[in-house]
């Protein structure tokens, strides 16, 4: 008789020989400059900063780094474009949004490869999700741009003006295009500015901007750290703010926007509840675990990272997640065989580190595959974190990384109250085969995103946003044009 | 024993298709292609299931087994031969000496429309000829028709008469619609006594496919957990390149691992396929493609 509790039973014998992506056809240079009125231009402080390749740790090029200055300079040029650019019908904005789209998805492998050197996801990921999503963006907001008054009919949808949008690092290029291209499409003109750690996919992005001869302005795309992002808060000149990151950053945001008359939206954390009822595909309700907590990382805002599975079919589910996670492949993001990558910054690797601390402190009975880790870089073993309750703060706190906090449940009742019972709101995923049960708890989650059998998904027709400390405001979709526009 | 069908996972189409995809996009190169390459000709079961089949056509057959690309050195022949009951006899002759095994369909392949004990002589007539191997239909109809135990009857009569043969049960993926009605008919033919469960005979579109592979593997796996018998796996039909043999593979590789990655417990039916495999070989060995005419057509 078999051991049903030997994770290795089905252990993978053949290993597959190095699959690394070329990066030969790559471009980038030693230095990249702010992205200023239509111009590649020399921060007015002469700073830069490194951008690190997270696997192995070396640099990988010189970023400059924007003072409040330059934040100045660049809202300046907005301005100056905003008039122009609003005035140009919706048919020819949409022209330079679809070209920008296209030369996307010309030069896809390069941003790829480019998004996973900097950002350590996965070249699975990059290539298959990524890049692909991000065209698709530019391509759908494209659509809109001449037909605004059908998107909000009999209402005369007006642009705000200069837009401040400040972007994360687990999604470089498609936080980026998800910001963009409806701000675009609606004739507002653009202060871009990408987290510190992963500014490379957003300056070759200008360089296509550039290509696509967009009018001098409309987006510029300025690098630094949080304080360029206060810089651009805080301009007086700026009529809207659009952030993606961590809740922490976003309740400062909003305190410093308040009674300014600037629009803001905000996504932030989130906590997201994972539902596994006895009646699901357990298989693939596992398959689904794996996508929801350690897709990019659990680099997720939207992350499945608590996991709720019914009683009766525990012990099952996590016999069989525990052997999933044995075949996961964890090293070089550029390998095409690599499942997990490397942990995005030695600062994000420390939360983590500290996070699973507390976790073990705390109680949590911790399960980590063996993984063998590359000698350089920043790696973290996909890791589970059973028998802990809603009181733990690894259940409560969002950590951003490959951790999954597992709980049981008994009734539908008492797994809405828990799924709820958090800051966040941003996603959830329910599981199980009765279509009855998915809708019914799809109005009792107070989440922006849920999934029905299945996790992470993402499509540019589709709005994405959060309740409560997740944030609000929409992007994607209809809903995605409406925190661009006013009406008057 | 007859198993309890009421207990069976459920399976989600569009998951298993996802699954399924992740393992088409691994990367199989240099060394690891070679190994898993080698790995699948040594799984083929050489097929000709054909009303005009001879005793030359069954003869060739059995020597391009044998011999499968002799300029190739340090390649393995491939598991079996697949042939009618009544060229048994001559395949067995032929492979005289080797180690190839000589696998016959019975029970009224393909349709299995037939009584049962028709169904037990032509078993009885493949293995009094000498086959190692019997490749068994299940009756589809009885099973669509709700009549599981009929079917188990059958699996576990035929299983008695095959005696010291293995027994490869065929449960026609093609006519059974749906994943949850593949796990149950897999269910039932492991409980039977199969030492196999194949998905195809090769006479009905779809034959072999990726996500009802995966969910009999699935199948395999529980059985073991529960029993600690190992089942072997056959995908039969329509895999005739190395490309779509590697990513079974890794599928294989992935799901049951180790101890199913040899042809005791895995099995490729296919006729085209060995010829494919043979060109990669030659490509990985000397950096060249090769026309398809360098490649004996047995």
């Amino acid at each position: 008789m078999a051991k049903n509790n030997n994770n290795n039973i089905f252990k993978a014998s053949w290993t597959y020989d190095e699959a690394p992506e070329s990066i030969d056809h790559i471009q980038i240079k030693e230095q990249y400059d702010l992205y200023i009125d239509g111009k590649f231009t020399k921060p007015i402080k002469g700073k830069y900063f490194d951008t690190i390749n997270p696997s192995n740790g070396e640099k990988i090029a010189n970023i400059a780094e924007a003072s409040s200055e330059d934040v100045d300079k660049a809202v300046k040029a907005a301005r100056k474009a905003f008039k122009g650019w609003a005035a140009l019908s919706g048919k020819e904005r949409g022209k330079y949004i679809f070209r920008i789209a296209r030369l996307i998805q010309e030069r896809a492998r390069e941003f790829a490869v480019i998004e996973s050197l900097d950002g350590g996801k996965p070249i699975r990921e990059s290539r298959d999700i990524d890049i692909p999503l991000a065209a698709n963006h530019f391509f759908y907001y494209a659509g809109w741009a001449d037909k605004l008054e059908y998107a909000f009919p009999n209402r005369d949808p007006k642009p705000l003006g200069v837009v401040g949008q400040i972007i994360p690092w687990n999604f470089p290029l498609l936080m980026a295009a998800w910001k963009l291209a409806p701000a675009l499409a609606t004739g507002n003109t653009v202060v871009l500015k990408p987290a510190e750690t992963t500014s490379l996919t957003a300056l070759k992005l200008a360089e296509i901007i550039h290509e696509s001869g967009i009018p001098k302005g409309v987006v510029n795309i300025v690098t630094g750290a949080g304080e360029t992002g206060a810089s651009i808060v805080n301009h007086s000149d700026v009529n809207k703010i659009a952030f993606t990151g961590s809740t922490g950053v976003g309740k400062y945001i909003q305190k410093a926007t308040a009674g300014t008359n600037k629009k803001l939206t905000l996504e932030l954390g989130g906590k997201g509840a994972n539902i596994i009822f006895e009646d699901a595909s357990i298989d693939q309700a596992v398959e689904g675990i794996v996508n929801a907590i350690f897709f990019n990382q659990g680099h997720v805002c939207c992350a499945g990272s608590r996991l709720f599975i019914q009683e009766s079919v525990a012990d099952l589910v996590i016999e069989k997640l525990k052997r999933r996670m044995e075949t996961l492949i964890v090293g070089n993001p550029l390998d095409k065989n690599t499942d997990i990558g490397a942990i995005n910054s030695k600062k994000q690797l420390k939360t983590i580190e500290n996070y699973i601390k507390i976790g073990i402190n705390e109680g949590g009975e911790i399960y980590q595959p063996e993984c063998k880790f590359p000698t350089q870089g920043n790696w973290c073993a996909p890791t589970l974190f059973l028998n802990v309750s809603q009181s733990h703060r690894i259940v409560q706190e969002e950590i951003f990384g490959p951790v999954l906090a597992v709980q049981t449940f008994r009734t539908i009742d008492e797994v809405i109250e828990k799924a709820n019972n958090t800051p966040y709101g941003l996603s959830a995923g329910v599981w199980t085969e009765k279509g009855s049960k998915i809708f019914h708890l799809t109005q009792k989650l107070n989440a922006g995103v849920i999934w029905g059998n299945t996790f992470n998904k993402f499509d540019a027709t589709s709005p994405f946003g959060g309740y409560k400390e997740s944030g609000f405001g929409r992007e994607g979709g209809l809903h995605g044009l409406k925190p661009y526009v006013k009406f008057e | 024993m007859f198993p309890n069908l009421d207990k069976l996972p459920v399976y989600d189409n569009t998951g298993v298709n996802e699954r399924v995809q992740r393992f088409c996009t691994r990367s199989i190169k240099k060394s690891s292609k070679t190994a898993g390459l080698k790995l699948a000709l040594s799984m083929i079961d050489l097929t000709t299931l054909e009303g005009k089949d001879t005793k030359g056509k069954v003869q060739q057959l059995c020597y391009k087994a044998m011999h499968p690309h002799d300029s190739l050195k340090n390649i393995p022949t491939v598991a079996a031969i697949c042939v009618y009951p009544s060229y048994v006899g001559v395949a067995k002759k032929a492979l005289q000496g080797s180690n190839i095994q000589v696998a016959s369909v019975a029970t009224a392949f393909p349709s299995g429309q037939s009584a049962l004990d028709v169904k037990l002589s032509d078993t009885k007539f493949a293995v009094d000829q000498g086959a190692d191997e019997i490749d068994m239909v299940i009756s589809r109809g009885e099973f669509l028709a709700g009549n599981y135990q009929f079917v188990f009857d059958e699996i576990a009569a035929v299983k008695e008469v095959c005696g010291k043969a293995h027994l490869k049960v065929i449960l026609e993926t093609g006519e059974l619609d749906t994943l949850e009605n593949v796990r149950k008919a897999s269910e039932i033919a492991m409980y039977a006594g199969a030492d196999f469960i194949k998905t195809s005979t090769g006479k009905i579109q779809p034959a072999a496919t990726m996500p009802v592979t995966y969910v009999m593997l699935d199948a395999i796996k529980d059985f073991y957990l529960k029993t600690g018998k190992m089942i072997g796996m056959k995908p039969a039909g329509g895999i005739s390149t190395s490309k779509i043999a590697l990513q079974y593979l890794v599928m294989l590789n992935e799901v049951l691992g180790e101890k199913w990655m040899n042809n005791n417990y895995f099995r490729f039916g296919a006729s085209s396929l060995a010829n494919d495999v043979l060109m990669q070989l030659v490509k990985a060995e000397t950096g060249v493609y090769q026309s398809i005419n360098y490649f004996s057509k047995d």
